[in-house]
């Protein structure tokens, strides 16, 4: 470390020592490449600086999801819609699971749109390293963009299947109120726990390609234990907040609070939740830079 | 100081690989393999694979490279040159040693990387450029520049897929060329695209040159390196071999003579339980002294010293083998005791083998020695290349016309005519 400093610093005074013109020529920067021991920064500086590799990769993503189908992005409609047919006729109708006074299906596919977000963003960013092992092996840039570009794409889902959202709210009578605005930051919350989740297992994915084998289950199962097909106010009082751990209960809850009009608004089940995804984010984030050494050479 | 580009100390890098495959396998041992190894798998999880099992890709590895120097790395596959060239671009690390850059570091190690086939060529210029690190008002600066070098104008808009092979190398060398890095590794480029985009190519990579920026080029094309870099740096099993002048580095990457001698603790590859492990691999005289160099067709011992751990200790039934490889690492003799009916016994925490060889028809050279030492059907510890032994011409008995593609060995003969009726 000090050596490093050492170098640095005498760039430094030569660019100072050399007149004007050559001055440009003396600043280049001066990169050190050395074993790497422990825990490592996140170099975040170097992640905004490749923001239009972050860019571009998403992009990528987007339009190549839909080439060569015949429906194109009526996908993005089609899975939530059907599921909350499904859920509408199993849940609703015939098992009479409660929906907080609303019509049981605009209750479930408020759910199902960001739920649908989190499934595939969460599957794309754990899938994600190891897709891109041809890029991983070839070239040098922050690894962090690559799970990172990989839980934007499914925005543009998000996007085309909230305007069915809208359609419905318009066919059951539904006003928004002021609350609509707290949206963009409940589906921050779940980008936030689907990078979380997917720093860890794409990192986790290079060396145990069990991962790509459990991230179906564990979507499907995490489904189940979040309140998309009843409310969460099925969970006793007194454990709701700890059931934030679950940070898409909040995200759920917190949609339906927001364009629904139902009780449940931002409060201490909230602010475990965006604990909780912080904390996943953060240590993920870690996790992936200290196994990050590894990836050219194992993937 | 100032014009110095990249400073390179002591860089290694250490490879981890798994155990042999062991032949084929029946059916059921292959659905009972699918079960126990999971399970044998998970009790192993956390516990660092054996160490033994290790390949150093790059070791001692030092050079310094000054600023608009174009300097080729010569070696044959597997010495290090793309272990070397990756360390330099970050995509991997090196497991000692330091390297330091001075200047932004554009690497071309396969030319086409990211390229999405369902993409334009329009949309893989701006995807390929951001993954080189390109900011996208840069791309947007050398947009019309890119793509008419890549010749391809008239396929802008048509996805990447549908291009032909020469096309989509053209296009992606055209992006990587217009990256203007201080630095520029280049590896293999030219192995692709026709004649006339190759010289394209290689003009590009002088200009670069001329602008006064440093390029690493690696190549198997020898007259291409010694047309574009003044000086040459040789590579031959992970070591350094030679760094100078292009033409001498070019003179010695055809010789396969090397500088840094093989030991046990610097060979190639390690493998092996355990128990037993070698200590010194050598070529002697009858009292076990060393001796580098010895006579083609004369007489020679192999030695092998070995510690013993208590377990093994007073043990008999084990098998040594040495194996003598070309410089270029093709086997050409292996002797195992057990094949020879000997049986080598252990007696304290010292092992000494001899294997003596009567006649070595070896021709004038340097060769690796390998050992492995065995009980019963388990392997406690293999070295590759972990000894070297020279062998010099005895008078004349070596035709002054021999060169390589006369073979590596020389059996006695001699010639008579015989009268045909």
């Amino acid at each position: 470390m000090s050596k490093r400093l050492a170098v640095e610093e005498q760039v430094l005074t030569t660019a100072q020592a050399i007149p004007e013109p050559e001055t440009k020529l003396a600043q280049v920067p001066v990169i050190i490449i050395e074993p790497s021991r422990g825990w490592i920064s996140l170099k975040l500086k170097e992640l905004i600086e490749y923001r239009d590799l972050l860019f571009f990769l998403a992009w990528r993503d987007i339009s190549v999801r839909y080439k060569q189908t015949i429906l194109g992005a009526a996908w993005a409609v089609i899975q939530p819609f059907f599921s909350m047919v499904v859920f509408s006729i199993f849940f609703g109708r015939l098992a009479k699971i409660p929906s907080e006074g609303l019509p049981y299906p605009i209750f479930s596919y408020a759910a199902l749109l960001p739920w649908q977000y989190f499934a595939t963003a969460t599957t794309s960013s754990s899938n994600s390293l190891v897709g891109s092992s041809n890029l991983l092996t070839k070239v040098y840039f922050p690894r962090l963009v690559i799970p990172l570009a990989s839980v934007l794409p499914a925005m543009i889902d998000f996007a085309i299947a909230f305007v069915v959202l809208l359609g419905m709210m318009v066919y059951y009578g539904i006003v928004p109120t002021w609350n609509a605005l707290w949206l963009p930051l409940y589906l921050l919350l779940a980008l936030v726990t689907a990078l979380g989740v997917g720093l860890w297992l794409s990192a986790m994915n290079v060396q145990y390609r069990d991962i790509r084998y459990a991230v179906p289950f564990l979507v499907q199962f995490w489904m189940f234990a979040s309140p998309v097909t009843y409310p969460s106010s099925l969970v006793p009082e007194q454990w709701r907040a700890l059931y934030g751990i679950n940070p898409m209960a909040s995200v759920i809850e917190g949609f339906r609070w927001a364009l629904l009009n139902t009780e449940t608004g931002p409060g201490p089940m909230t602010a475990v939740s965006a604990v909780a995804a912080l904390a996943l984010l953060v240590s993920g984030a870690y996790y992936f830079r200290r196994m990050e050494k590894t990836f050219a050479d194992v993937v | 100081m100032s014009d110095l580009a990249i400073r390179v100390e002591n860089l290694g890098k250490k490879y981890r690989i798994g155990g042999r495959q062991q032949g084929y396998k029946r059916f059921t041992e292959t659905v009972m393999e699918t079960f126990s190894a999971p399970i044998r798998r998970l009790k192993n999880l956390g516990k660092p694979t054996p160490p033994e099992e290790i390949i150093w890709a790059l070791k001692d590895v030092s050079f310094e490279v000054e600023r608009s120097e174009v300097l080729g790395i010569i070696g044959r596959n597997g010495a290090g040159k793309t272990t070397l060239l990756k360390i330099l671009s970050r995509i991997t690390e090196p497991t000692e040693g330091r390297a330091e850059i001075h200047g932004r570091v554009g690497s071309l190690l396969e030319v086409g990387t990211g390229f999405h086939p369902e993409l334009t060529g329009r949309e893989n210029v701006y995807l390929n450029g951001a993954i080189l690190g390109m900011r996208r008002a840069e791309i947007d600066a050398k947009f019309d520049e890119i793509v008419s070098f890549a010749e391809i104008e008239k396929f802008l808009d048509t996805p990447v897929k549908r291009y032909s092979s020469g096309m989509r190398v053209r296009l992606a060398f055209a992006v990587a060329a217009h990256l203007e890095p201080e630095i520029m590794l280049v590896d293999e480029v030219l192995a692709v695209g026709d004649a006339q985009f190759q010289k394209k190519c290689l003009g590009k990579m002088g200009e670069v040159a001329k602008e006064g920026r440093t390029v690493l080029f690696v190549s198997h094309n020898m007259e291409s390196v010694q047309r574009l870099c003044q000086t040459g740096l040789v590579l031959e099993w992970g070591y350094v071999l030679f760094t100078g002048p292009v033409q001498e580095a070019v003179a010695r990457y055809g010789d396969v003579a090397w500088k840094g001698r093989p030991s046990v603790e610097h060979c190639r590859r390690r493998a092996g339980a355990g128990g037993i492990r070698a200590v010194r691999l050598w070529v002697g005289d009858a009292e076990s002294a060393p001796v580098q160099v010895i006579t083609a067709g004369e007489g020679m011992s192999i030695y092998l010293e070995a510690s013993v751990s208590p377990e093994y200790q007073r043990m008999r039934g084990f098998a040594v083998g040495f194996g003598i490889d070309t410089a270029m690492g093709r086997r050409l003799v292996t002797c195992v005791s057990s094949w020879v009916g000997t049986d080598v016994q252990t007696s304290g925490q010292r092992l000494l083998v001899r294997c003596h060889l009567p006649f070595v028809h070896l021709v004038p050279g340097r060769y690796l020695l390998s050992s492995s030492i065995a009980y019963g059907t388990e392997t406690l510890d293999y070295v590759e290349h972990g000894g070297s032994f020279d062998v010099a011409a005895s008078g004349d008995s070596f035709a002054r016309q021999r060169n390589g593609s006369h073979g590596d060995i020389d059996l006695p003969y001699d010639f008579e005519e015989i009268d045909v009726h």
